[in-house]
């Protein structure tokens, strides 16, 4: 099937992305009229008939999520986009706001009008300047034609400062508020009590980019691709060993073999030209064998038996001269580097996880670091702590990925 | 008095006020949950996870002090999840913190077997004792970043805001701004971190000096309850006296006036209760 273009526009495109010429172009004006004609309840609805599910990672049921910030009491409630993108290996939110900022942020207005909101921010990763430079044009050009501000929605751009953990959602409430990004434990969840404490819909870019192009069509257009379980496209984006690394749109049910082998997507595996192991869903995703790559497609139920995700979409491609207890020791550094310090599994299991993979332990103090990284997963407030150890612990319960004459070795910085 | 919910702990059925935190409900039917961080007079900072018990239908371990009961739960305190995150969560503070006068933490090690030498060997927190002003030490050594001392000083009492955590990851460190001074920075000398410190890391300079000169015993101590004489407020005042000389004055944290807090004044200036002799005329 190769690449499907929706949330990424097509190559022919004549408008250039930050235009309103792309708004009308890309039927962004008619998605935001029929919601503006339908009333909010059925424009939700119909979100929720898509079956459109959250891409930041945690694929909750959007529909579900608009509904329930809809109905909690509050006068003041908020709508934020998620574009703060720091997952190891995920540059997909980066290329839809450089190829197509109109679509998230028409979803975004969208979302505001469904659920009740005034006020919206779009939280952006600090590194990417040029993107938040577009996506403030944009935002003005909206302006003009009346869609933000006034007595419609305001539309602020927040950015982050570089830290990893200001993209979990309620640590990035605490960073629009001023104040140091440490998650919040859940419950209250965001849509009773987010931002400023009024209830808060967060949604990821890819996710409001969705929203604009179901309303640029219908439920039955929009359920063309993808599986009766999860349809739509999803955005993956693709590097290591790989012919053509980058961010393409496919459908959900495509199976990963073709997404690395097809000559209109990855190209196929360099380097050795043997594939050894993909790591799905970046730092805090799981290892997938060649074995079961060759026999999973990208949905969520098959995946779960893996026990892998999609996670973000980030596909690492690793071929069979890497020794992944090296990849599992950078992974290490970067979450020991990125943990906020709030709670103790994380902020001290991450730096022990290090060490002892750093010291070349790996496989000799292998309960251990299970125990260690199933409590880190077990008990850690947000998401960072509680995906830390996952990449590690599928390599290890997956010990045929281990390189024998490596074994010993020191893995060193 | 509102309403009523059920719940199930260990297979028992509890019935609790609603909006009782599990950690409360547990305490209830007599069924001990650890917990390091939590303080009965500040909110809850959900840091130190020794709490954390497994609620039906949840993903993740749940912690008890902040999780609010809700009707139906079904809970279970001891299973092998549970003990597993507490004991590794026992094993990384002391791999990490001197905890020689940390009993919350001493108990923790013991109720859940922990290996304190399993993740030692590693980077710690040994560092110099700060020892800045007269009133009391600061020896992050000691700290397990349990959050009460920022919360106290914050608008769970002092509101006065002059501590928080800097720095990120294992480098995260209780800190009066930009690594000040207490002097130079806006702390206010009131002693309620001290008071809320679980592990001795803030320290009477009094108590820190006897400690170290071996003097200190707690089995020699008596306390002599007082009202302070400062002003009308009414503070209740419990003077810990060593050899006929106070050491030391804190209050009750179950006192409805003061909920164990105190200013500079009821806290620090007790001297004048000694020195009888140099009165002017």
């Amino acid at each position: 099937m190769g690449e499907v273009r929706r949330l990424l526009p097509q190559a022919d495109r004549r408008s250039v992305a930050v235009s309103w010429d792309r708004v009308v172009e890309r039927g962004f004006d008619k998605a935001y009229q029929r919601v503006l004609d339908m009333g909010s309840e059925a424009a939700i609805a119909e979100v929720t008939a898509s079956g459109i599910m959250g891409r930041g990672g945690a694929a909750f049921p959007t529909g579900r999520k608009w509904d329930s910030v809809r109905s909690s009491p509050g006068t003041a409630k908020y709508v934020v986009m998620n574009a703060d993108e720091s997952e190891l290996g995920t540059f997909k939110d980066r290329a839809l706001l450089e190829q197509d900022p109109m679509g998230p942020l028409i979803g975004l207005l969208i979302a505001a009008h469904c659920v009740g909101a005034r006020q919206a921010y779009c939280y952006i990763r600090g590194e990417y300047r040029e993107v938040e430079t577009a996506l403030s044009q944009s935002i003005d050009i909206l302006r003009k034609k009346g869609w933000v501000g006034g007595e419609t929605v305001d539309v602020e751009v927040r950015r982050g400062a570089g830290a990893y953990i200001a993209g979990e959602e309620t640590a990035l409430f605490n960073s629009i508020e001023g104040k140091r990004p440490e998650p919040r434990v859940k419950p209250p969840f965001p849509t009773v009590k987010g931002l400023f404490g009024a209830p808060t819909l967060i949604q990821n870019v890819e996710t409001l980019a969705n929203i604009a192009v179901l309303f640029a069509h219908d439920v039955a257009w929009f359920r063309q691709y993808g599986t009766p379980a999860t349809p739509g496209t999803k955005l993956v984006a693709i590097s290591g060993h790989v012919n053509r690394p980058g961010v393409f749109e496919v459908p959900f049910g495509v199976p990963l073999q073709e997404i690395i082998d097809a000559d209109d997507l990855a190209g196929g595996i360099a380097g050795t030209g043997h594939l050894q192991a993909v790591l799905l869903g970046g730092a805090a995703g799981t290892f997938l064998s060649s074995a079961e790559v060759a026999e999973v497609p990208l949905d969520y139920g098959p995946l779960a038996k893996h026990g892998a995700s999609i996670g973000s979409g980030a596909v690492m491609v690793f071929d069979d001269s890497v020794d992944l207890a090296w990849v599992v020791t950078k992974l290490a550094h970067f979450f020991a580097d990125e943990s906020c310090g709030q709670c103790v599994p994380c902020r001290i299991g991450t730096r022990r996880v290090l060490e002892i993979l750093r010291d070349g332990n790996t496989w000799q103090r292998e309960s251990d670091l299970r125990e260690l990284g199933l409590a880190m997963r077990d008990a850690s407030i947000c998401g960072l702590g509680q995906t830390a150890p996952m990449a590690l612990l599928s390599m290890l319960d997956r010990p045929y990925l281990r390189r024998v004459e490596m074994k010993g070795d020191e893995h060193g910085e | 008095m509102g309403n009523r919910i059920t719940l199930t702990i260990d297979g028992q059925s509890v019935s609790v006020a609603e909006g009782t935190t599990v950690h409360a409900a547990c305490e209830q039917v007599d069924t001990f949950v650890p917990t390091l961080c939590w303080h009965e007079n500040l909110s809850p900072a959900n840091a130190c996870r020794a709490c954390v018990v497994e609620v039906k239908g949840s993903r993740t371990l749940v912690a008890s002090c902040s999780r609010v009961a809700e009707e139906g739960m079904v809970i279970e305190t001891s299973t092998p999840r549970v003990a597993n995150a507490r004991r590794v969560v026992a094993e990384l503070l002391t791999s990490t913190t001197d905890y020689s006068t940390a009993p919350e933490l001493l108990d923790l090690i013991e109720m859940s077997s922990a290996d304190t030498r399993r993740f030692a060997g590693g980077a710690s927190w040994e560092q110099p004792v700060k020892d800045d002003n007269n009133l009391y030490i600061r020896d992050l050594s000691k700290c397990i970043l349990c959050y009460r001392c920022v919360e106290a000083c914050g608008d769970d009492a002092q509101n006065t805001f002059a501590i928080t955590v800097a720095g990120r990851g294992f480098d995260s460190r209780i800190d009066a701004g930009f690594g000040r001074t207490l002097p130079e920075s806006d702390c206010v000398f009131c002693g309620n971190c001290v008071a809320v410190c679980p592990t001795g890391a803030l320290m009477e300079k009094t108590e820190w000096t006897l400690r170290s000169e071996n003097k200190w015993d707690d089995n020699q101590i008596t306390t002599t309850e007082t009202i302070c004489s400062y002003c009308g407020v009414g503070c209740q005042l419990s003077l810990h006296v060593l050899d006929n000389q106070i050491v030391k004055v804190s209050s009750p944290m179950d006192h409805p006036v003061t909920h164990g807090m105190l200013c500079v004044k009821g806290r620090y200036g007790y001297q004048f209760v000694q020195v009888e002799d140099h009165m002017p005329v």
